[in-house]
């Protein structure tokens, strides 16, 4: 047998491609005749549009056109809708604006800087209405969803019977996903009904589905490609309306249109993760055992759409508790609409949870890690089933070991080096381990190479690589004949990447479609191949790229069938989806996360001096991918919990720190060595690779790793992310902490 | 951006007729700052004068004076012997600043006449006097976290957001400036300005009038010194406080003190009434605390930047603290 691919460090297949430039991102395509162009938005918050003069715009140099509600060509999909339907922004229909920021007109010139200029000198005059975009000042119009339901499990807050109790607000600012990437898109109206777009999205055959509805042409005109995407984190998860103002503006003046956004329009156009706040109240007994879990949640939305994502998902089965409430509500304000960002509402409940859980071991006085082993789920509470697979006692024995959980002092403010404050801290995360339906074509050359294809995107975590070391790995071809491709509309259908979903739902499909393609061979040595004649199916073994008899020593190669009969290729297409076996398991991805803080007695910095994170996401495809995924969703954390918060001013419904130097991500200073472990055993369930998903646990739960440590470096509990140096202090900035030793320097 | 003429004249006279004959014209050094103020379309210059090309680039010891040009990078400088061995307070807060590769660009006088990092200031949907004399001051009731705490005006509460500078108000250094009446000496306290009821005008240069080097005369401030900078994110963010911290200690005596605050004024601000306060005490955390009590009594915060009072404090005493331990 060959070496085994899965599981392997391999280089990614497009990693030659990406740190030379040859990689082509969706601005890098150029067409002929290519207009350039720019947005003009909002800067009033709620009312209606006045006028818009455009006439400096026009006779500005290069200005093509400037199209807005006024002389846009309808979007044929807007026309049906239900007006009180909340199914989002209908860009250009009509002179309503809802938010800051919205997109009033769309300027195009022969160049971007021309474009850019010119929509400076759009004149746009407003009926300006009272704006609400503070959810604290807002509450009172908080409403529940449909989709997010009141759950009760046992009786409905039982935390509050408990001898032991913990009832406590936590909060979570506007987070931007803020990937290196801007958004945009590139327009081109091949024929009157025919469109080519060049997008940034997670999701090709997404895009493609959306255009169909909303201007009504078969799917076969519309042609999405995206190869290549500077990261998502779940931005490009929709086609927002920047996109369709272009493909309006393109189909307009009849000439392709890239449109690049700004910095700052990246906090009003592509979503945001929701702020929220949330009340988090446990009961245990003395002993430890939860008795009862209550989590409620608030968060924000568009006055358009109801945005829900799984802010209150976590409590619900991640402890052994017999009684749980949760209760999620959404605030509508004048802003744009939220969209899942990394570890979507599962990091934003995990958060609360994390940090009361902690909360409740020191009231006990039990240790953390302890009080959560204690409280273990063996198996799903909410679901009543077992688990698919579930090593997060593993995990946590493993992250406790390589931290040094030992040396922790249990009391808070009990541990200095350095002139420092040291604090441990540690939360788990999970997230649903997912599979979805997807179909891969593959293709066996005369050569022996092998192509597969498969309209799935790669935003960042080497979906092509993992997808080739599968298909080896089923096909005994070398990975180095293999060639993974995606991105395009024109291939087999895949959904978007998201919802740590992709390894496990085309992963499948690779694997069946290689099987199928495998037993096409199979059928050509039998009806063609000598030694084969006759062959029962099942007596016929793969083995290293090639076909045996059970028991005969007769071989045969794959490519030598296709050469023996003359054919340039053999082709299968394969759907894959998941079966009976989600009824009878529930599944779940892990993860834990361990931290080390200093904290400066004097300043109130914290500096997270170590991490940990142990995945427990079944069969580890790719080692070194994995661990970046695993890195990328801490550094993720890191900001969550130290650094990231969009600012607005409620006066003007604006955000204030809308570019890269005063929205904090974590730079390479902020971010300390990271060790990072995999349980890596095999999920028997979920799919044939026994994957289940790792980028949203990456990040999910470690926001609370952090501010546990913090807690246990100072005993001052910030329960309002992110916590920067002043959260630290106290509200005149004067706290300080005595040491042992010197005062710290 | 508007379209505009650029030019690269070869010597100082050419350069300043430039920008002193022509209103909307402007210098160019690095361009770090003057370009993303003129994508916002806070800066319109019709002409750019780049001035790259002038000679002023030395660092050069004239007698004992550091004789510093307009034109050195802040990289450059930062690692520069002459600095890193007489004067190691200004090589720590250039270091404090920025990114590298910003450093890289940056230039001593384009430091220094960077513009506050307001972002009122820089959205021009927004109220700003600083921008636009007489339309308000969106800090004053909005997001004023940054903002400043000492020297303030009704019509301003800006922070000058240089770390370069803080060290440079610290070390008595003068600003020599060429303009089309001549040359000039300013100190460098006197440089910059206080908002009052002009927060437009950021500094004392006239109009046309080019800096040409910076001057730092020789001091004591070799050893004990510390550039302490707080900030939200450990690299590449201004500075919530800062503090420039320098010690003459003899036989466990402070002979003298120099003392400056950045991301709490208008201006580098001196911290003299501290300074005096330690002369001859001896370098404890008690003196040091109550030098930094003195500083902060003439502080005045607002909603929500109140928590700059005592991280100043704190502050000031850490960074003497860690200049007396070196
Ligand atoms: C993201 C970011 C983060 C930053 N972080 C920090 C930080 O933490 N700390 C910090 O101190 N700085 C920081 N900076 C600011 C940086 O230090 C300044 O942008 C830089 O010093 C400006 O120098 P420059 O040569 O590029 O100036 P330019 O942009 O070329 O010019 C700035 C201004 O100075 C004028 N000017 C330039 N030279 C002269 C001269 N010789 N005489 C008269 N006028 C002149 C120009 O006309 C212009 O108005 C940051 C900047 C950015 C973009
Ligand atoms: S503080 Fe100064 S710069 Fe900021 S908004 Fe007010 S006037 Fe403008």
């Amino acid at each position: 047998m060959k070496k085994q691919q899965t599981g392997q460090s391999m280089d990614r297949v497009d990693g030659r491609l990406k740190v030379t430039g040859g990689a082509k991102y969706f601005a890098d395509h150029q067409l002929p005749e290519l207009l350039y162009a720019a947005l003009v938005c909002s800067s009033i918050s709620n009312g209606t549009i006045k006028s818009i003069n455009t006439t400096k715009a026009l006779r500005a140099p290069g200005v093509q056109d400037v199209i807005s509600h006024l002389n846009a060509p309808p979007v044929p999909g807007y026309k049906n809708s239900d007006p009180n339907a909340k199914d989002g922004l209908k860009i250009f229909k009509d002179n309503r604006i809802y938010s800051n920021g919205q997109p009033v007109a769309i300027v195009l010139a022969n160049t971007m800087e021309r474009a850019v200029h010119a929509a400076s000198l759009v004149e746009v005059q407003y009926n300006q209405e009272t704006h609400y975009t503070d959810m604290n000042a807002n509450m009172g119009k908080a409403f529940q969803n449909n989709r997010m339901k009141d759950y009760t499990r046992g009786e409905a807050d039982a935390w509050k019977k408990a001898p032991v109790t913990i009832d406590a607000t936590y909060s979570l600012p506007l987070e931007v996903h803020n990937p290196m990437e801007l958004a945009g898109i590139i327009a081109h109206w091949d024929t009157p009904d025919t469109l080519v777009l060049y997008a940034k999205t997670q999701g090709v055959k997404n895009v493609q589905d959306t255009i169909k509805r909303l201007f009504q042409i078969p799917e076969q005109n519309i042609t999405v490609h995206s190869q290549f995407v500077g990261g998502g984190f779940g931005m490009a998860l929709r086609v927002w309306p920047l996109e369709i103002a272009t493909i309006v503006a393109a189909k307009k003046v009849r000439k392709p249109v890239k449109l690049v956004i700004t910095r700052d329009q990246m906090f009003t156009l592509v979503g945001y993760r929701p702020n929220a706040v949330q009340r988090l109240s446990l009961g245990a007994t003395a002993d430890g055992k939860l008795t009862g879990i209550t989590h409620e949640a608030v968060a924000v939305t568009s006055p358009y759409e109801d945005f829900t994502e799984g802010i209150v998902s976590m409590s619900k089965f991640m402890y052994a508790c017999p009684n749980v409430t949760t209760r999620y509500k959404l605030v509508p304000l004048n802003i744009s609409t939220p969209i899942w960002m990394r570890g979507p509402g599962e990091a934003t409940g995990a958060f609360a949870l994390e940090s009361a859980i902690d909360e409740l071991s020191y009231k006990l006085n039990i240790d953390p890690l302890e009080l959560r082993v204690l409280n273990h789920a063996d198996t799903d509470p909410e679901k009543d089933l077992p688990f698919s697979s579930k090593y997060l006692k593993e995990a946590y024995q493993l992250g406790a070991e390589k931290i040094g959980w030992s040396n922790r002092k249990a009391a808070p403010r009990s541990m200095q080096e350095d002139g420092m404050l040291v604090g441990y801290g540690m939360s788990s995360g999970t997230f649903g381990a997912f599979r979805g339906k997807a179909t891969v074509s593959a293709t066996l050359k005369a050569d022996g190479s092998l192509i597969l294809q498969s309209a799935a995107a790669d935003i960042g975590p080497g979906t092509a690589t993992a997808m080739v070391q599968i298909a080896a790995d089923v096909t005994g071809i070398a990975p180095a004949k293999i060639k993974f491709m995606l991105g395009e509309s024109a291939y087999p259908f895949a959904p978007q990447q998201g919802g740590s979903s992709t390894v496990s739902t085309l992963g499948s499909a690779v694997t069946d479609a290689c099987k199928a393609l495998q037993q096409k061979l199979a059928g050509l040595a039998i009806s063609h191949v000598p030694a084969f004649k006759n062959a029962a199916p099942e007596t016929i073994i793969f083995e290293d790229g090639q076909l045996l008899r059970a028991g005969q020593s007769e071989k045969i190669s794959y490519e030598t069938i296709l050469q023996q009969q003359q054919l340039p290729e053999v082709n299968v297409v394969a759907t894959s989806q998941s079966g009976e076996e989600r009824k009878k398991y529930s599944m779940y991805s892990f993860s834990v996360h361990f931290t080390k803080v200093h904290v400066h007695p004097a300043t109130g910095v914290v500096r997270i001096k170590h991490i940990v994170s142990v995945a427990d996401a079944g069969t580890i495809v790719n080692a070194k991918t994995a661990r970046s995924q695993m890195i990328g969703g801490v550094v993720g954390g890191i900001g969550m919990a130290l650094t990231e918060e969009a600012v607005m001013d409620h006066r003007f419904g604006r955000f204030v720190n809308n570019n890269y130097a005063d929205y904090h991500v974590p730079v390479n200073a902020d971010t300390p060595p990271t060790d990072v472990y995999f349980i890596n055993k095999k999920d028997p369930y979920i799919n044939p690779m026994g994957s289940k998903g790792m980028g949203e646990i990456a990040l999910i739960g470690f926001a609370a790793a952090v501010s546990n440590a913090v807690y246990h470096a100072t005993g001052k509990r910030v329960r309002d992310l992110p916590i920067t140096p002043d959260k630290v202090l106290d509200e005149k900035g004067y706290q300080q902490w005595k040491l042992e030793n010197k005062m710290s320097t | 951006m508007n379209q505009f003429s650029y030019v690269r004249p070869a010597s100082l006279k050419a350069a300043i007729d430039a920008v002193a004959k022509d209103n909307t014209a402007r210098f160019i050094a690095g361009g770090t700052n003057l370009l993303d103020l003129m994508k916002s379309g806070v800066v319109i210059p019709e002409k750019l004068v780049d001035i790259n090309r002038l000679p002023l680039k030395d660092i050069q010891l004239n007698g004992n004076t550091l004789h510093i040009g307009a034109l050195a990078l802040n990289s450059e400088l930062a690692a520069h012997e002459l600095v890193t061995t007489h004067h190691p307070l200004l090589s720590q807060a250039l270091l404090a600043g920025a990114s590298q590769q910003l450093r890289n660009m940056a230039t001593v006088g384009g430091n220094m006449m960077q513009r506050t990092r307001c972002t009122y200031f820089y959205d021009t949907t927004m109220p700003c006097n600083k921008r636009s004399p007489n339309s308000g001051c969106g800090a004053i009731g909005g997001i004023n976290r940054m903002h400043a705490i000492f020297g303030a005006s009704e019509s301003c509460i800006a922070v000058h957001p240089s770390d370069m500078c803080v060290a440079l108000a610290a070390l008595d250094a003068t600003v020599l400036v060429t303009g089309p009446k001549g040359n000039r000496r300013i100190p460098f306290t006197d440089f910059h300005r206080l908002p009052g009821n002009t927060p437009q005008l950021d500094n004392n240069l006239a109009k046309g009038e080019l800096i040409t080097a910076v001057e730092i005369p020789a001091n004591a401030y070799t050893k004990n010194v510390y550039y302490l900078k707080v900030r939200d994110r450990a690299s590449y963010a201004f500075a919530l406080v800062s503090v420039a911290a320098a010690l003459d200690i003899s036989n466990n005596v402070i002979r003298s003190a120099r003392l400056a605050m950045g991301g709490v004024a208008h201006k580098p601000w001196r911290l003299y009434d501290a300074e005096k306060a330690l002369a001859g005490k001896a370098p404890t955390e008690e003196n040091f605390r109550h030098a930094a009590d003195i500083a902060l009594q003439s502080a005045k915060a607002y909603t929500h930047n109140q928590f700059k009072t005592g991280l100043s404090v704190n502050s000031i005493q850490t960074a003497l603290l860690k200049a007396a331990s070196v």
